[in-house]
């Protein structure tokens, strides 16, 4: 197993996924506790697309109770970092 | 260049995939074409050889430009996504050759008694019927190029037996009239206008698109509205339920469910799924739900999901991420564009309780889906909280009244209530 994620691998790798669904924006520019979903105008595919790729990306399980947890930049990473470890 | 919309009158050849001397098939793809839309694959309407490829990636011609040519093996090669028109019948008035469409009969083999031998409408109706008199099922596009062609419907195939496809009729008009073993020399291009591949005035373009399709459909169109809340406690807790069986990457989305029980309600109505055309409706043969997707950037396009309802949950699931994924990457197939029956907005995640939509005709009906919200709600005489949504139906009222349309909201709200029926 990868050894745990620190927080700014973390922050890194949802910003990078968010990349790949919206190409123009650096998720980190974003400030930190705007919520994703309306600052990015994810729609719900986009949204799934975003929980798939961070869990391939990062081998963190996300379920849909997860949710939530993923509304801004900094609750996503510290998802994927409780989850890493 | 192929017509892919009743708006379309220039496309742009984006990229050949073919080189002279490939084989290809019928339903190969030869080429992406960019229209004022989207870029979408051309398929080849013949089995042959290709010989040469006449129009420059990067070049904008007219509609019914020939692109190639195709040797088909038979004498003389025939234009592969244009193949040569066919010496078009003197009609003595356009109700001649309306009155020839609607009876079957074959312009070609009609003797014309009237001015300069055009063919009449006496004519036509001393003209011996093919058959028994019934209306050939067709699409839109079908029925609009065998018009051009002079084709009738009748005397196409159809490839999968059931519906005249454009391609039947590009390949009937290839091989029609009889005797026409010489084709003609390929028109020289009208003068191309030559630019760049890039779609610098796209979003204009769309945005013209949009716009005439729309105010099209709202003066010619009676739309009748209609409305309907489901409760969505059933098909959500299935679908959560599902969600823990299924990894992240077929995980479903209350859309999914959503879409299968619009597809299978237009299943069971028939008089909604299909097109208004020559003052008449055409049921179409499956149902093809057109998917409305907006475009990072602006606009939107509702490519079809092909035989929606043949398809299960999951299914529908896996077909809609792909249409999603490659309506915005700019990569769809000609028919998810051309064949749509019915069209199912979703706008629930922009927040909105509730969505009037404007029809895409020759379609009938649009449905609108609208955001899922907790309300509450009254069961067997006890009010709980309850996760709703309200589905809506636009609907043309020449095609149907609101009795048929009410039937088919509640029939949507009765698939979600047994999300487990495959």
């Amino acid at each position: 197993m990868s050894p745990s994620l620190t927080p700014d691998d973390a922050r890194r790798a949802v910003a990078l996924v968010l990349g790949t669904i919206v190409p123009d924006v650096d998720a980190l520019e974003l400030p930190e506790d705007a919520v994703l979903r309306e600052e990015l105008e994810l729609d719900s595919l986009d949204f799934l697309t975003f929980v798939e790729r961070l869990g391939q990306r990062t081998h963190v399980r996300i379920d849909e109770a997860d949710y939530p947890r993923l509304a801004t930049l900094s609750s996503a990473a510290a998802l994927v970092v409780e989850r890493s470890a | 260049m192929p017509s892919l919309g009743a708006d379309m009158d220039e496309g742009t050849l984006l990229e050949w995939l073919v080189a002279p001397g490939d084989v290809v098939h019928r339903g190969d793809v030869l080429a992406v074409i960019d229209t004022s839309k989207a870029a979408i694959d051309v398929e080849s309407f013949h089995d042959g050889v290709v010989g040469d490829l006449l129009v420059e990636p990067g070049t904008r011609v007219p509609v019914g430009t020939t692109l190639a040519t195709i040797d088909d093996g038979a004498a003389g090669a025939t234009g592969g996504a244009e193949p040569p028109v066919p010496e078009p019948v003197r009609v003595a008035s356009p109700l001649a050759r309306q009155d020839a469409e609607r009876r079957g009969v074959d312009l070609h083999r009609v003797q014309g008694t009237g001015p300069g031998g055009s063919v009449t409408r006496d004519d036509v109706g001393a003209a011996p019927r093919p058959g028994p008199a019934r209306r050939v099922r067709a699409t839109p596009y079908a029925r609009r190029l065998a018009r051009e062609a002079g084709i009738a419907l009748e005397a196409v195939t159809p490839a999968d037996g059931a519906t005249v496809h454009a391609a039947d009729v590009l390949g009937a008009r290839g091989s029609a009239p009889p005797g026409a073993a010489k084709p003609p020399e390929p028109p020289e291009p009208p003068e191309p206008a030559t630019e760049p591949a890039a779609r610098p005035h796209a979003a204009d373009a769309m945005r013209a698109a949009i716009a005439a399709t729309m105010a099209r459909s709202k003066r010619e169109v009676p739309h009748y509205y209609l409305a309907h809340t489901v409760d969505l406690a059933a098909a959500l807790a299935w679908m959560q339920e599902r969600n823990l069986a299924l990894p992240v990457e077929r995980r479903l989305l209350p859309a999914a469910l959503v879409l299968h029980a619009t597809a299978r309600a237009a299943a069971a109505t028939p008089a909604l799924n299909g097109y208004w055309e020559d003052g008449g409706f055409q049921q179409a043969d499956g149902v093809h739900l057109g998917v409305a997707v907006s475009l990072r950037g602006g606009g939107l396009l509702a490519p079809a999901l092909l035989d929606a309802d043949q398809l299960t949950v999951e299914e529908t699931m896996a077909r809609l991420k792909d249409l999603v994924a490659r309506t915005r990457a700019g990569h769809l197939h000609r028919r998810e564009l051309t064949d749509a029956t019915i069209t199912v907005t979703n706008l629930g995640d922009q927040g909105v309780e509730l969505v009037h939509g404007v029809i895409h005709a020759p379609q009938v009906a649009l449905v609108g889906v609208g955001r899922v919200v907790e309300r509450p709600w009254a069961v067997d005489g006890m009010l709980g909280v309850r996760p709703v949504t309200t589905v809506t139906l636009a609907a043309d009222h020449r095609a149907t009244d609101g009795f048929i349309g009410a039937r088919f909201l509640s029939l949507v709200d009765r698939h979600l209530q047994r999300p487990e029926e495959p």
